[in-house]
């Protein structure tokens, strides 16, 4: 079990609900995923007052925790206000908070979200700041009261992967009893692992699965590279080294000249 | 009364946003309202009086990443 700020988690994989090819693969994923907490957001119901019904009941239906999101959100207000929002519905403190701040990359506003967390830490809520892997923009969103961080290892959507190992190992080795979750960017399982290998805690995925040809079975690959990176931390990983070092042992070998 | 309701111009009759969900017949515990910026919790919605302008959000649970 994954213990998160007090919640225990069955998984290490966060998964998002956006962009399945239908409601069906959308729940068969989640399922093969092993989750315990998906992502969701709040748009604009359309006339007929019935649009987010469906939805509603169909993540209900899954049993697992949720985290509402401010995605869409360029300013500290929209996002303060999406985040009430989005705790009187759903029900829960918990917020994925997102500022954005740039079109082209999605990259967080980092000087909006650290007000964005301050205002919503002091309101009660338990704020997970989607953030760059800046160490000084981490120290600000822990000192406005946040006790998680989420990380960026790529833009959002881009499959990319953790297009900057060493700013994430930084990152691991400066918050060592934080909770940090990859958020954005991976795109295979194996971005997936690299990162739980170096020591984060989750990660949060959703393109790479509901994109995927299979989704079910991407998320089901996804499910073992998190448990099989987070294992590999666990159990101690070999630095590399330049020269060979022959596993056979030498002793004893036979000699025929 | 003129009313900006998710972003689009209407004329409605209702005096509260209470009355207005239920004149544009949005019902249900899954949405979320603010008015002008603002949240408006459901349990506050009839006793916020709309005015001429208002400008209205109305939003329920979507897929989210």
């Amino acid at each position: 079990m994954f213990d998160l700020l007090g919640t225990k988690l069955a998984s290490r994989l966060l998964l998002g609900t956006a962009q399945y090819p239908s409601p069906a693969i959308l729940a068969e994923a989640v399922k093969a995923s092993g989750t315990s907490v998906v992502t969701v957001s709040l748009r604009r119901e359309m006339a007929d007052g019935r649009g987010g019904q469906q939805f509603w009941s169909l993540v209900n239906s899954l049993g697992v925790r949720i985290l509402p999101n401010t995605a869409g959100c360029h300013s500290v207000k929209e996002a303060v206000t999406t985040a009430k929002m989005a705790r009187e519905v759903f029900g829960t403190s918990w917020i994925k908070l997102e500022v954005i701040g740039n079109h082209d990359t999605l990259q967080p506003d980092v000087f909006g979200l650290v007000e964005a967390a301050h205002i919503l830490c002091e309101d009660g809520f338990i704020v997970f700041p989607y953030t760059t892997d800046d160490l000084v923009v981490a120290e600000r969103l822990l000192e406005a009261g946040c006790k998680v961080l989420m990380p960026w290892c790529a833009p959002i959507g881009s499959a990319l992967g953790p297009v900057n190992i060493m700013a994430l190992r930084s990152m691991r080795g400066h918050f060592p009893d934080v909770p940090l979750i990859v958020d954005a960017g991976l795109g295979r399982p194996s971005h997936a692992a690299t990162v739980m290998e170096l020591g984060f805690d989750a990660v949060l995925l959703n393109t790479a699965v509901a994109k995927a040809a299979d989704p079910v079975g991407m998320a089901r690959a996804f499910s073992k590279a998190v448990d099989a990176g987070r294992e590999a931390y666990g159990s101690g990983l070999l630095e590399p080294r330049d020269v060979a070092v022959p596993s056979t042992p030498t002793i004893g070998r036979a000699v025929f000249s | 009364m003129k009313l900006i309701v998710n972003g689009e111009a209407l004329e409605a009759r209702a005096a509260t946003l209470d009355a207005l969900l239920k004149e544009l017949d949005y019902e249900g515990n899954w949405l979320a309202t603010a008015l002008n910026g603002d949240v408006v919790p459901a349990a506050n919605r009839a006793e916020f009086r709309l005015a001429d302008g208002d400008r209205i959000e109305i939003l329920s649970p979507m897929q989210g990443g």
